[in-house]
């Protein structure tokens, strides 16, 4: 018989406890970054940056020198990082109000420059710090506390399908959506976040992977019902695959 | 020494080059200096113009509002700044555009006609180096070398096939100065 | 070493490079675009790296990046640009990142004009940004002081840990003067708190560049640590120029390219016989309080020329306290004060006081 599979905490991942919501799933992609960098990378060989929003505090998680970036400006911050640290690894860790509102136009033209650094953008298609309001990413009928009659293309917009763009762009060097809804998907968002390391490890530019996660508390949904409407709801919207890959 | 300068005409005619020049040639010599170009809606409708101080103190105001000396080269340019000559300052104008008489008596209007002067030496391109030498001689703050000097300084050894040239058309505007 | 002449924004840049600033990002917008534009082919030539960012929102961000690895940076825009800037740059303050701030300055408010101005000094000195935070602010008068200040910046931005800016202006950015290029060597600084990669007994904590401090007590004890360097920043670092002032019974207060112009005004307001002196603060922020308080103890009017409706004259008044009277002449639009204006508000002046 093998021995035991004995898990512990990834060496990239400090003692800090987690202050995300139970059912949250930004705690799996931060195991997830976590447990790639460590199979991979020394720590002295990374740079972090975290994002304003619910992963606000990520650079009190990630056990590697950290940036906290303006809200959206990450992948500015990270540009800056990787010309004047171009043998780091450099990676930005940001949700869809910091990436794909307020910062639409940085991950555009880092994306467009194919800029050597990965992007681990979480989806959730809401703005969970600061209580639940409607995001770029809100699927049409969503109720926000912004939206509160659900979101309609009339009155607030239309979600706005990030990877499906980056990947129109020549730049990157990967682009995918992956989600964490069960094991299956946890196992293949490993993989797709491994091959984004791998790709500016290699050289390749720009990669970003568009995780799909959940916000229970803000979708006033229980931890598995919010499991559900990533399958059920999202990933409809917004399907899983490599969008583009060089 | 404290000369202050107005060179103006329209782009292309070197205007901006004259004032460097100028500028170049002080420096060389060991005068302080400043050279300040009108940038953009002052230079609407193709216009150019740069102020030149070369003085034996520390430069003041690098934007010259009283003129020891105007340069115009075209039109427009003698009308906007015949006025910011001081009086008895000297205003030298390009006879070969401009037609008009310069209205004020209280100052010193020299025309050279450095069109005709640049053609006669086979490139219409020296006629701000016409112009040039005539200032030089008029304000008898420069000799023919110390231009030179200037264009040498400015442009680099690349261009040192166009010295002759442009140390003829130095020449040339300075003998008509003075005759 | 030569004397050449060069355009102030080149020779604000090169200044640079020689303080060994290998990283530049910014945008275009006139009348400052000479320095990205010599950036891009200079920093080639010395290994270092110019980015032109998509808006100056993400330049002064890649700053930030850059500045956190403990990198010589810099970014320099005009006016609106530097609006932009301001969210940048109090995140720079408040995790205490060194970079310099080239603001080349044009009339406002709004698109105003490309011409020279003084109008963003109440941004500049006041911050500009949101937040408790001070930024020193350099004014140079003429090209040569533009290569001085600009290496200077880099050495009190280091040394502090701050952004600091210079506080230029269209005639500064667009006029060219002979320039010696000072022979200058870096100090010697401690980066250990800079992002370079770290790993468990390396010999320093783990860097975390943030202006982020989520408990109250916290940030407070945060910003009274940047108010101590701040007072100590005004202690050592403030400069300014006193012309003429000895017998003076009058004193124009003026910076930048102004101070220039107020000076051939007073020159010639001395040939007319008026006792009257030129005080011209070098760094605006800190404000030369001391020497402005000494010499209002001792003139009869004091007069601040600015290109703009009045801002610095707010801090003259305040240094002054009160000793003598503070008139004020301005230009603003991008207008461009002139020699005859000025030496007449001097005779207006004595002819009151």
């Amino acid at each position: 018989m093998a021995a035991p599979a004995i898990y512990g905490r990834p060496k990239f991942l400090t003692d800090a406890p987690f202050h995300y919501c139970p059912g949250c799933t930004h705690g799996i992609v931060h195991r997830l970054i976590a447990e790639v960098l460590g199979e991979k990378f020394e720590q002295d060989e990374v740079i972090g940056v975290a994002p304003v929003g619910c992963a606000v505090f990520a650079y009190n998680y990630f056990n590697c020198d950290m940036f906290e970036a303006a809200h959206g400006r990450a992948p500015a911050v990270a540009t800056g990082i990787k010309r004047a640290q171009p043998d780091k690894i450099v990676f930005t860790y940001q949700g869809d109000g910091d990436l794909a509102s307020i910062g639409m136009a940085e991950t555009v033209h880092a994306a467009a420059r194919g800029e050597n650094i990965t992007i681990i953008f979480i989806n959730n298609g809401i703005y969970g710090m600061t209580g639940g309001q409607m995001a770029p990413t809100t699927l049409i009928g969503e109720k926000t506390s912004t939206s509160p009659f659900g979101r309609t293309a009339a009155a607030n917009g239309n979600p706005i399908h990030v990877s499906e763009m980056l990947a129109t762009l020549n730049g990157p060097s990967l682009i995918a959506r992956v989600s964490v809804h069960d094991v299956k998907n946890v196992l293949n968002a490993k993989k797709l976040i491994a091959k984004a390391f791998q790709n500016q490890a290699d050289g390749k530019g720009f990669s970003l992977i568009e995780v799909l996660s959940t916000c229970p508390t803000n979708w006033g949904k229980s931890p598995l019902e919010a499991l559900q409407f990533v399958s059920e709801r999202m990933i409809p919207e917004y399907p899983l695959g490599t969008l583009k890959e060089v | 020494m404290n000369l202050q300068m107005i060179f103006a005409g329209f782009g292309g005619q070197g205007v901006l080059l004259m004032g460097q020049l100028i500028a170049y040639a002080g420096m060389l010599s060991g005068k302080e200096v400043s050279w300040m170009p009108a940038y953009g809606p002052e230079m609407r409708g193709g216009s150019a113009n740069c102020s030149v101080v070369v003085s034996d103190e520390p430069v003041g105001s690098p934007k010259v509002e009283d003129a020891d000396v105007v340069v115009a080269m075209n039109k427009p340019s003698m009308a906007a700044f015949e006025k910011s000559v001081v009086p008895g300052g000297l205003l030298i104008y390009n006879s070969s555009l401009i037609d008009d008489k310069p209205k004020r008596a209280d100052i010193r209007a020299v025309p050279v006609p450095v069109s005709e002067i640049s053609s006669e030496l086979g490139s219409p391109k020296v006629a701000n180096m016409v112009m040039l030498g005539a200032v030089a001689k008029l304000t008898g703050a420069f000799s023919a070398e110390e231009l030179v000097d200037a264009l040498r300084h400015k442009l680099g050894s690349a261009k040192e096939g166009m010295m002759q040239m442009n140390r003829e058309a130095i020449d040339r505007g300075m003998a008509v100065a003075e005759g | 070493m030569n004397r050449q002449m060069m355009k102030g924004n080149e020779a604000i840049a090169e200044a640079a490079v020689q303080a060994g600033c290998r990283f530049f990002f910014g945008y275009p917008i006139t009348p400052q675009n000479e320095i990205p534009e010599y950036m891009s082919r200079r920093l080639v030539e010395v290994g270092g790296q110019f980015v032109q960012a998509e808006s100056e929102v993400a330049a002064i961000n890649m700053v930030y990046g850059a500045a956190g690895t403990g990198a010589r940076s810099m970014t320099s825009s005009s006016s609106p640009g530097i609006s932009l800037k301001q969210e940048g740059i109090s995140y720079i303050a408040g995790a205490e990142l060194p970079c310099v701030i080239v603001n080349i300055v044009r009339g406002g408010p709004g698109l105003g004009s490309i011409q020279p101005a003084q109008s963003d000094y109440y941004q500049a000195t006041r911050g500009g940004g949101h937040g408790d935070y001070r930024m020193p602010v350099y004014a140079p008068a003429s090209v040569q002081e533009a290569v001085e200040l600009t290496q200077r910046a880099f050495d009190v931005a280091d040394k502090y840990r701050t952004p600091v800016m210079i506080l230029g202006d269209g005639i500064i950015g667009q006029m060219m003067e002979p320039v010696t290029m000072p022979e200058y060597t870096a100090p010697a600084f401690d980066r250990s708190w800079a992002a370079t990669g770290w790993k468990e007994g390396c010999g320093r904590e783990r860097a975390v560049i943030n202006s982020l401090y989520i408990q109250p007590d916290v940030l407070e004890k945060h910003v009274n640590k940047l108010a101590r360097k701040y007072a100590a920043i005004s202690e050592n670092e403030t400069m300014v120029e006193e012309l003429y002032m000895d017998d003076a019974e009058y004193a124009v207060v003026a910076y930048g390219t102004t101070a220039r112009i107020a000076l051939t005004a007073v020159r010639r307001a001395r040939e007319d016989g008026v006792k009257v002196g030129l005080i011209r603060p070098v760094t605006v922020w800190p404000f030369p309080e001391k020497a402005i308080e000494d010499a209002a103890g001792r003139v009869k009017g004091m007069l601040a020329v600015e290109m703009s409706l009045g801002q610095m004259i707010d801090d003259v008044r305040l240094a002054a306290r009160d000793r003598c009277p503070v008139r004020f002449y301005g230009r603003t639009g991008g207008i461009v004060p002139g020699v005859r204006e000025i030496h007449a508000a001097i005779h207006a002046m004595k002819e009151e006081l």
